[in-house]
């Protein structure tokens, strides 16, 4: 009689367990990847202040000789350091954290273990916006400093922050593919980090493109990034938003879409 | 008979490389089945393909009764491994990845804990649990590595070359550890490249080779193929050479075979040839620069085991 209370218990408790199981998990794994950066903060904040080291370089020095004031050219610069943020936060942090994962086993480990396969990349999504977050929070902190306002509103700002990220996320999963096909790490940094040029760069980010070469902004135009950056610059100073914050969704599906399966593949490959 | 793990037919290939081709595998419940093969034989495919890391390409693999295809995720829950692959967080400390594994085993905070405190005791960690892992020597490494296998007690264990890089006398340490774990009715999958491990610690050996399984018995039963112990004598001049090689053949009654060095070496079946040898040598007045007795290597395994090897070891045979 007792042990027949006991199966009762024992199955509705592994009832409730499997509702919340992934929940509980990807939080246990969303706390593991905290505790990461914290211990190791290197890669975090070079993504974090290679963003505001620009913000404040290019204000400061070319911004009067290109809008003619410095607060003119923070309005339009800082929209596109904040993609750039989220990008760089996505290729150096995201990528190499889920890159070294695989290498280094932790992953098959996670991967043997009864839990939802989706638990250690929802676990790494969750902690990534607490990333994000920092990121975009310090990032508006220092531009209200330097003088920097939302011209929209508050939801008009918030669902830029949703695009920028939504782009880094899409965007970090370069990395993890390289990652997976390079072994060296240093290697698949020193990609990542030479990717950022052309992404972030290559984009209306520093300066409107009409006085660019043809070649140039031919590149600009397909960049997905641009669609990011004239996205986030409609939501937060005024402009055209529907069609770049479509255009930016829509990148940013088809970089997850094709990347995931590729790098999955990659993956099964090398062992 | 109650198998805990059984494999038949296993195939995998990785684009042109066929690292398993047709691969049986099966242990008796509470029995140690030990992998025997050198690098790139197969072993850590087959591990994978038990474990649900990998589809297999053909065949099929049941743990606990259950396809390792159909229900991967119930075998998980079965299962505990350990290995080149399947590895500890380097950035957390030790009781904090054996907390996480509970946790992820749906432990409350309480029990996870509890059982890290346990296994970190029973692994000889508990002095350094609160260090990061990135800090540990390799045996430690090792020994977290076994104790993260072992979070959810299972009743089934993966061990994919749990010793491979540890000087030999940290790997007798860790047999020491792994035979506590198989002591209460465990099914444990060891592989290694090391006869003596297997010799140590697996009831049954199965020796793969360029994926394909190519010998399979108990320890006793392999020793007998391929002819127990080794004699190497290593004389300090050419004259103490030419009397040790006499006594040798006297001894083992085949001829020595040179090895690197200019040690000359006998197969013999009982380490009581080792005191005989001695003696004669002594008698002889050779002055011995190195004499030793050992365990055939790998490589005369597998020499005798494919029948591609040279006249001594099939004298021995």
């Amino acid at each position: 009689m007792t042990t027949g209370i006991r199966d009762q218990t024992e199955r509705s408790a592994v009832n409730t367990t499997m509702r919340w199981g992934l929940v509980r998990h990807s939080l246990a794994l969303t706390g593991r990847e905290l505790t990461k950066v914290r211990r190791n903060p290197g890669i975090f904040l070079d993504a974090l202040f290679m963003p505001v080291t620009f913000l404040l370089l290019f204000v400061y020095l070319f911004g009067g000789a290109v809008s003619g004031s410095t607060g003119e050219y923070l309005r339009y610069l800082f929209p596109g350091i904040m993609v750039m943020s989220t990008v760089l936060a996505g290729l150096l942090a995201t990528g190499m954290s889920i890159n070294r994962d695989i290498k280094k086993g932790v992953f098959d480990r996670f991967r043997s273990m009864p839990i939802g396969r989706s638990a250690p990349l929802i676990g790494s999504v969750v902690a990534d916006s607490a990333r994000y977050v920092v990121t975009l929070v310090t990032l508006f902190a220092v531009g209200y400093l330097m003088g920097f306002r939302v011209e929209t509103d508050l939801l008009s700002a918030l669902a830029a922050c949703g695009v920028a990220v939504t782009l880094g996320f899409s965007l970090s999963w370069i990395s993890v593919f390289v990652g997976v096909l390079i072994k060296e790490e240093a290697i698949v940094q020193t990609i990542a980090f030479l990717g950022i040029f052309p992404l972030a760069f290559g984009t209306s980010m520093v300066a409107p493109t009409e006085t660019m070469p043809g070649w140039l902004r031919a590149w600009i135009d397909i960049n997905p990034v641009t669609h990011g950056v004239e996205a986030v610059r409609g939501l937060l100073v005024g402009g055209p938003v529907a069609g770049p914050v479509t255009a930016t969704l829509l990148w940013s599906a088809g970089f997850l879409v094709v990347l995931v399966p590729l790098s999955v593949w990659a993956y099964q490959r090398r062992v | 008979m109650d198998y805990a793990f059984e494999a038949e037919g296993l195939v995998k290939r990785f684009g042109k490389t066929t690292a398993l081709a047709g691969v049986d595998l099966a242990a008796r419940s509470g029995t140690v089945l030990g992998v025997l093969g050198p690098n790139g034989a197969g072993k850590t495919t087959a591990i994978r393909i038990l474990a649900t890391l990998l589809r297999p390409d053909e065949g099929r693999a049941e743990v606990g009764g259950l396809d390792v295809v159909k229900r991967a995720a119930d075998v998980r829950r079965l299962i505990g491994l350990t290995g080149q692959y399947a590895s500890v967080d380097e950035d957390l400390t030790a009781r904090e990845n054996l907390v996480l594994l509970g946790r992820l085993l749906d432990m409350g905070r309480a029990r996870a804990g509890a059982r890290a405190d346990e296994l970190l005791g029973l692994f000889d960690l508990a002095e350094d649990a609160a260090r990061r892992v990135s800090t540990y020597s390799g045996g430690m490494r090792r020994r977290l590595d076994l104790a993260a296998g072992m979070v959810g007690d299972p009743r089934i264990v993966f061990l994919d070359e749990p010793t491979t890089g540890l000087d030999p006398g940290k790997r007798e340490d860790l047999w020491r550890t792994i035979r506590s774990m198989t002591a209460d009715g465990r099914t444990v999958l060891l592989t290694t490249q090391y006869l003596e491990e297997a010799e140590a610690l697996a009831d049954d050996i199965t020796v793969i080779d360029h994926g394909a399984v190519i010998a399979h018995g108990t320890p006793a039963e392999l020793k007998r193929i391929v002819g127990g112990l080794t004699i190497a004598v290593r004389a300090a001049d050419a004259e103490g050479a030419r009397v040790a090689a006499k006594v040798l053949r006297a001894v083992s009654g085949s001829e020595p075979a040179e090895s690197g060095g200019g040690a000359l070496t006998v197969p013999v079946d009982t380490a009581g040839a080792l005191t005989e040898v001695t003696r004669a040598l002594d008698a002889g007045g050779v002055e011995v620069a190195e004499l030793s007795l050992r365990l055939p290597s790998l490589d005369e395994v597998f020499f005798a085991l494919t029948g591609r090897h040279d006249e001594r070891e099939e004298s021995a045979a």
